[in-house]
């Protein structure tokens, strides 16, 4: 019998995003030797598409002034509704002022504070005082007391994604990229590596690890309409959830931008809406501060979204061949400061609408952004279940953003958590040995190959890979969106077990041989049924609402029965995850009142309203 | 809403399988209102031909994944709507990069040779200190960086480059941007000889013959001229005055 390529290294990092290669740059500074696979050339990751910005208590700027770690820590615990965990938050915002100036030290160019008197859109008039002028600035982000999100112009994620890249290639860290992880290899208790395929060839390779970081992104593609790169199909996730003992966490927390453009559903950052931006309903009216007096088009990302829903099903919506919508209102801020500040708005807008935000009205829907939810760890980065496992980023449930991750605080949590785990991994590695049967290992390849052979040789079934895809997009923006209920989420949950049937039996249209484009989609389907199943399952589960998590049926918070997170658990030949539940760690602040919006704007009318 | 057929004549090759040669495909499909060649690829994908490869990621002229000759130019394919172009529309991958299939092309490899072939990276002895406040810069030379770190290494200007299609090492114009970068960086404590002995030769500075089609071929509208003169000026300087 064949036996597959052996590639040994002391820690493999799964994705080269920011939150991968950062952790890769801890590891690699403490002397060991680091591998990074991803599916893309490093700097193509999704990271580098986050435009808005990254929060961090600096407190430089004029409306960030008196901003501490306390405030930025309270903001996120609110944000969170109190899903997050409170011991991550806190060694989270004491770490970030630190994260940010590093990537100063490493060349991120920072916008800086210019000092002088300005006036706000809104009227106020403020000044940045001459002794933080050159220092780092900040602009205004949805759910946080203080100005406090550092930012690049328009290019955030671009220029921390090419810095942090630029020092892995000063470092020689080895990066294996259009490679694909697509099982965990374990003996039940220690991870060992990865089985890969090269997006090149199509070839197996098997990838041995003292320590195997997952760092693969979002899901948000399972979505039909998502904000999100096209290569965010949670494939690290699921591979995770494959192992049958590493448990996901809080799947069902699936976080909807306020402002993503119809109908190509691009993210219109909320930096349009800090700079001074509004929304109109199809009156030209501004409708949120009817809902949300003070924070107005800044409540938090959660609430802003539901006041959308909410309005457009008053029937104030603008009606357009892709549903209705509402209108992002740009233009009063000027040709300047859009022109500037906010170039990318305006090339996404002229690209791909034909038109012009100086003076055209933004058509906008809230579209899906982030996925809170991921691979469960402990403080440490650790996932639960393997030793030698560990998950940073977004594809991680760590847990800092609970039900709802604050505006800013993603990019902030890549740097963050890839320095913090980094470390762990570091440490980790340094001591544990590689132990491993050479026939365990070579059996995992060849589990894959069976897969591949079988969908070549047809074997499976007849099922057309791109209409399974569809109907699971399809079913999650219809049932599993920004309202849920008891019902719809019963239909979600019999459609993803259906798909998952047929997902066993798809038959390939194309020869399915090197990098077939078909057979990548083919293998990775029937995982993105079962994290669709994690999704939906958990929210059907959980009767309360929460964060992002808003159901129709049950309006309110209820912590006396869910002030815990959801564990979803794969066996082997299930078709439903087993959920189980663990407290939430409280340390300071005990459960109380958001301050803006409820965690439950109640809504009428029919529960269509957020498909598309 | 009328639609009309679109024909697209696509470039097929498999380097895996080199006695199948090259040949160009074509497809008809159904054109819809704001239709990109991203749509359009994805639907000859999935309902015509599931073997077709190409690259996209962020479909949103970010990334820099998804650049292909198109009707004749390198351009990005996701921010290219089918209605700007007439007839049939004609895609063949970028040259200079090493083919991966069709229109798939291997840009991320060769890039990363030239961030190490240019040293791209901040050069400085300083040492971080996690306790200190951040050195202070002015706005404006943030700014000025951001400006020239905007590429997205497409690779259109390589693609549509004379000399980096006869000359195998040519940095090309996406390449003297990028020194350009950490020129204008105050944190990068190079010296002029530094700069000099990587980007002061014919395959950096002084290989470009100043023809300018990359200007004109970059999606992100980076000033390359202003910067290609900026580099030659201060290589100039260097080797004739030593400073
Ligand atoms: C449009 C948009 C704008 C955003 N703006 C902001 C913002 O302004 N501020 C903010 O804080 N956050 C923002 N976010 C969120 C933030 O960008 C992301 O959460 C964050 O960048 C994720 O980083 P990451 O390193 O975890 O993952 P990613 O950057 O997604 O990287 C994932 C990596 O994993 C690799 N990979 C995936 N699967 C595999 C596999 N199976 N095998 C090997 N490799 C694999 C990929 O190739 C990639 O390199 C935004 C998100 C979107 C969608
Ligand atoms: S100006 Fe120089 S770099 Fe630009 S296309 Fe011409 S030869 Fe190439
Ligand atoms: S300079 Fe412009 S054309 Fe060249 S790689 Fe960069 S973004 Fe692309
Ligand atoms: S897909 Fe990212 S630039 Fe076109």
């Amino acid at each position: 019998m064949m036996n597959y390529t052996v590639i040994v290294t002391d820690v493999l990092v799964a994705g080269a995003g920011l939150a991968g290669e950062r952790a890769a740059i801890e590891a690699a500074s403490r002397g060991l030797d680091v591998i990074i696979l991803s599916l893309v050339p490093p700097r193509r990751s999704h990271s580098t598409a986050a435009q808005g910005g990254c929060q961090a208590s600096l407190g430089n700027c004029a409306m960030g002034e008196g901003d501490n770690t306390d405030i930025h820590f309270a903001d996120t615990v609110k944000g969170s509704d109190w899903g997050c965990d409170q011991d991550v938050a806190r060694l989270f915002v004491e770490t970030v002022p630190k994260a940010i100036r590093q990537m100063a030290h490493w060349g991120v160019p920072w916008s800086r504070v210019v000092a002088g008197r300005k006036v706000l859109p809104d009227g106020r008039e403020i000044e940045d005082k001459k002794e933080k002028e050159g220092l780092i600035t900040a602009r205004d982000f949805g759910g946080t007391a203080k100005w406090r999100t550092c930012y690049t112009a328009d290019g955030t994620g671009h220029s921390m994604q090419y810095t942090v890249d630029s020092v892995v290639i000063k470092l020689g860290i080895t990066v294996h990229d259009r490679t694909e992880a697509i099982s965990i290899i374990h003996d039940g208790e220690t991870c060992l590596g990865v089985v890969a395929r090269c997006l090149r060839t199509g070839e197996l390779r098997i990838y041995l690890a003292r320590a195997t970081v997952i760092a693969t992104g979002g899901y948000g593609r399972l979505y039909g309409a998502s904000t999100n790169a096209i290569i965010n199909e949670g494939t690290g996730m699921s591979i995770a959830l494959d192992t049958g003992i590493v448990p996901l966490g809080n799947m069902e927390a699936v976080q909807f931008h306020p402002t993503g453009m119809v109908p190509v559903w691009i993210l219109i950052t909320e930096g349009a809406r800090g700079d001074g931006g509004y929304l109109l309903d199809k009156n030209l009216h501004r409708f949120m501060p009817d809902y949300e007096p003070v924070k107005k088009e800044l409540a938090s990302r959660d609430v802003v979204s539901r006041r959308m829903i909410q309005h457009i099903r008053k029937g104030y919506g603008v009606d357009s061949p892709y549903g209705p919508h509402l209108w992002l209102d740009i233009r009063h801020l000027g040709a300047k400061h859009i022109n500037t500040n906010l170039r990318e708005i305006k090339n996404i807008c002229m690209n791909f609408n034909g038109i012009d935000p100086v003076k055209d009205l933004i058509p906008v829907r809230p579209t899906q952004h982030y996925s809170m939810g991921g691979v469960r760890t402990n403080i440490d980065g650790a996932a639960y279940g393997l030793k030698g496992l560990f998950a940073v980023g977004e594809a991680a449930c760590w847990d800092l953003h609970g039900f709802n991750r604050l505006g800013g605080n993603s990019l902030a949590e890549t740097i963050v958590s890839g320095w913090v785990v980094g470390r762990k991994v570091a440490e980790y590695a340094r001591d544990a040995v590689l132990n491993y049967s050479h026939s365990l290992v070579q059996g995992f390849a060849r589990k894959q190959q069976e897969r591949i052979n079988d969908l070549i040789a047809g074997r499976l079934g007849k099922e057309n890979v791109y209409q399974i895809r569809r109907e699971m997009e399809q079913t999650l923006m219809d049932y599993v969106g920004i309202f849920r209920n008891g019902p719809d989420l019963q239909k979600a949950v019999a459609k993803f077990q259906e798909l998952h049937e047929r997902a066993q039996k798809i038959g390939l249209r194309s020869d399915g041989k090197w990098a077939s484009p078909e057979l990548t989609t083919s293998l990775r389907m029937p995982g993105m049924v079962r994290l669709a199943l994690c999704i939906s399952y958990g929210a059907l589960t959980r009767t309360e609402s929460r964060g992002s998590h808003a159901r129709e049926d049950y309006p309110k918070r209820d912590d006396v029965n869910w002030l815990k997170r959801t564990l979803a658990y794969w066996k082997e030949g299930a078709d439903l995850p087993e959920l189980r539940y663990e407290p939430v760690k409280i340390t300071e602040l005990p459960p109380g009142d958001r301050g803006y919006g409820e965690s439950s704007a109640a809504s009428t009318g029919g529960n269509k309203a957020n498909g598309q | 809403m009328s639609t009309k057929q679109r024909k697209f004549s696509i470039f097929r090759y498999n380097p895996n399988t080199p006695e199948k040669k090259p040949f160009m495909q074509d497809y008809v499909i159904e054109e819809v209102p704001g239709m990109t060649i991203f749509t359009a690829l994805n639907k000859i994908r999935e309902d015509l031909d599931p073997s077709l490869m190409f690259d996209f990621v962020c479909r949103a002229a970010i990334c820099g994944s998804c650049a292909m000759i198109i009707n004749g130019r390198p351009r990005l394919a996701c921010k290219t709507l089918t209605g700007d172009l007439k007839g049939t529309i004609t895609l063949m991958p970028l040259p200079v990069f090493k083919l991966i299939g069709d229109l798939s092309v291997d840009t991320g490899t060769w890039f990363r040779q030239l961030q190490l072939r240019t040293e791209a990276w901040i050069h400085t002895d300083k040492k971080f200190d996690p306790d200190a406040v951040e050195e202070r810069m002015d706005n404006r030379v943030a700014l000025e960086i951001y400006e020239a770190e905007r590429c997205i290494e497409c690779g259109c200007c390589i693609a549509g480059c004379v000399t980096a299609n006869i000359r195998e090492d040519f940095l090309g114009a996406a390449g003297i941007n990028r020194v350009a970068r950490f020129m204008v960086d105050p944190r990068d404590e190079r010296t002029p000889q530094q700069y000099f002995d990587v980007i002061g030769s014919d395959e950096g500075a002084f290989g470009c013959m100043a023809l300018m089609a990359c200007d004109d071929n970059c999606p992100m509208q980076l000033p390359l001229q202003s910067q290609l003169a900026f580099v030659r000026r201060k290589m100039l300087a260097f080797g004739l005055l030593g400073k």
